[in-house]
């Protein structure tokens, strides 16, 4: 079954761009980026998308359609109504290279900033041993394959320009959490969490969880848990006092 | 380099509007009902059942009925319009105010602080919750365990009502302490204290249990959140149509 869909595909530059409308032919089991190629292969050679697994694990084409952010391959074209006008738009909070193609190297710069896995000095590679369940909490964010939606959706960054000093975005504060979690990570990370990544800009309104293709718990299970470890070392005075009297 | 020039506030075409919309709804309206029964003073106590709503547990001050002080008139008659519940809203209060589950509910719905994912702001500057009144949000675990004594008072009040019997109002009164139950322990705190906090659970087996069983129901929290604040609504209309006389208590035992 195939038909003709009317699609909406934001071209330009950092120099400006619009929104051109397409009528390009829609065939029964694709998904958005199908049409995209196929858009490229009749009608507009030059339109720029970056893509690369098409099986939802790369994390390259990631987009916003119908003013939502996705994954442009795992966007099922059976989800929409045939008569429906689909709307394809880069990412709004990098700045543009071309096309359906952002500048992702803000996320570059706050990966760098994460202090990396830091075992106990006397342990050689090879020597680590840990249980599964203490592992498994940070395992869950090792589902990340860096598409960067969430960082796209969080309103921190995407609304304030201004904030992206300040701020790391969902994805690196769920790094902070992974490691800050790891059995065997020794550094502290809970203020770095709040000092040098900005804990405290996140208002949990959950978008970032919201817009997760491999649906990572990334607000429940990493930043809350991080802002609750902040709450222990920063506003917590009991807590203070227990480990003053208990030396824990 | 800029980013890619589109006007639009939003390319969302679905509904976005409408959960945040039925959220500031809710709020309101449940917002409204309680206000209105903190300030009407009466009808929270039915002497025949014994049954106290929990908006008015516990009922701490001189102008309670001596029989629903169950823990004493701790305090003297409060002046002007205030009434005995000013004393412990504000610990529930706090307790919502500041749970994770609400602070998304009324950032969306009230702040618009995203309104929904992926549509725009309407303020201009934004620091979130890293300076002062939000930074107060932190206090969400002191109000935890106000609310956990809160719960605990409630769970009295509601076995001590059987002491006259068993009617509809006991089994509401019990389903709605289930429900504050439900709602308190399944709080990020709550999972947090419980065992989060910890780096190790392979050494602490007994609080890795209790984090799996709170993180179970931590997924229902916003689930819980509603049907407890509507519930409690519910449980308190109850007890003042009884205690008003509007309508009677249906009683299976006695």
């Amino acid at each position: 079954m195939s038909y003709q869909g009317k699609f909406r595909v934001w071209r330009g530059d950092d120099s400006g761009g619009a929104l051109e409308d397409f009528t390009v032919e829609v065939n029964e089991g694709e998904v958005v980026l199908d049409i995209i190629h196929r858009l490229q292969a009749t009608q507009a050679p030059d339109l720029a998308v970056r893509w690369n697994c098409k099986a939802g694990k790369c994390g390259s084409c990631s987009a916003e359609i119908n003013g939502r952010p996705r994954l442009l391959c795992m966007t099922r074209m059976s989800v929409f109504e045939e008569s429906e006008t689909i709307t394809v738009t880069p990412m709004r909070t990098f700045p543009i290279i071309r096309d359906l193609v952002t500048d992702v190297s803000f996320n570059y710069t706050k990966a760098r900033e994460v202090p990396s896995f830091a075992p106990p000095k006397d342990l050689a590679p090879g020597e680590y041993r840990m249980q599964q369940v203490d592992v498994e909490r940070s395992q869950e964010f090792r589902k990340c394959i860096e598409c960067f939606l969430c960082q796209n959706t969080c309103h921190v960054v995407r609304d304030h320009e201004e904030n992206k000093e300040a701020f790391s975005g969902p994805r690196f504060l769920m790094r902070v959490a992974e490691l800050e979690m790891h059995p065997l990570d020794t550094a502290d990370r809970v203020d770095q969490a709040q000092d040098d990544h900005g804990l405290g800009y996140c208002n949990i309104t959950k978008c970032c969880s919201e817009v997760c293709p491999e649906h990572i718990h990334i607000t429940d299970n990493a930043l809350i848990p991080m802002k609750e470890r902040v709450a222990d070392r920063k506003y917590d005075p009991i807590v203070w006092l227990g480990n003053k009297l208990f030396k824990r | 380099m800029a980013r890619a020039e589109i006007a639009a506030r939003t390319l969302r075409t679905d509904r976005w509007w409408l959960p945040p919309l039925t959220t500031f709804v809710g709020l309101l309206l449940i917002s409204i009902y309680a206000a209105f029964r903190t300030f009407q003073g009466d009808f929270y106590w039915v002497d025949q059942y014994h049954y106290l709503t929990p908006m008015y547990s516990p009922c701490l001050t001189e102008e309670c009925v001596p029989a629903a002080a169950h823990f004493g008139q701790w305090f003297p008659a409060l002046p002007g319009f205030l009434t005995p519940p000013v004393i412990i809203i504000p610990f529930l209060l706090g307790f919502r105010i500041t749970c994770y589950y609400y602070r998304k509910a009324y950032y969306r719905a009230a702040w618009a602080s995203p309104p929904a994912c992926a549509v725009a702001e309407p303020h201009s500057k934004y620091t979130g919750e890293t300076k002062f009144p939000l930074i107060a949000q932190n206090l969400h675990r002191y109000f935890f365990y106000a609310a956990s004594v809160l719960l605990l008072i409630n769970i009295y009040d509601a076995i001590l009502a059987f002491g006259t019997g068993v009617g509809l109002g006991n089994i509401i009164l019990l389903v709605n302490v289930g429900l504050l139950a439900a709602y308190t322990l399944s709080c990020h705190s709550c999972r947090h204290i419980a065992g989060g906090r910890l780096k190790h659970f392979s050494k602490h087996p007994v609080r890795y249990w209790m984090w799996t069983q709170i993180s179970k129901l931590n997924n229902r929290h916003m689930l819980l959140a509603w049907t407890s604040l509507i519930f409690v609504c519910l449980t308190d209309l109850y007890v003042a149509l009884v205690a008003s006389g509007t309508i009677s208590d249906l009683r299976f035992i006695n």
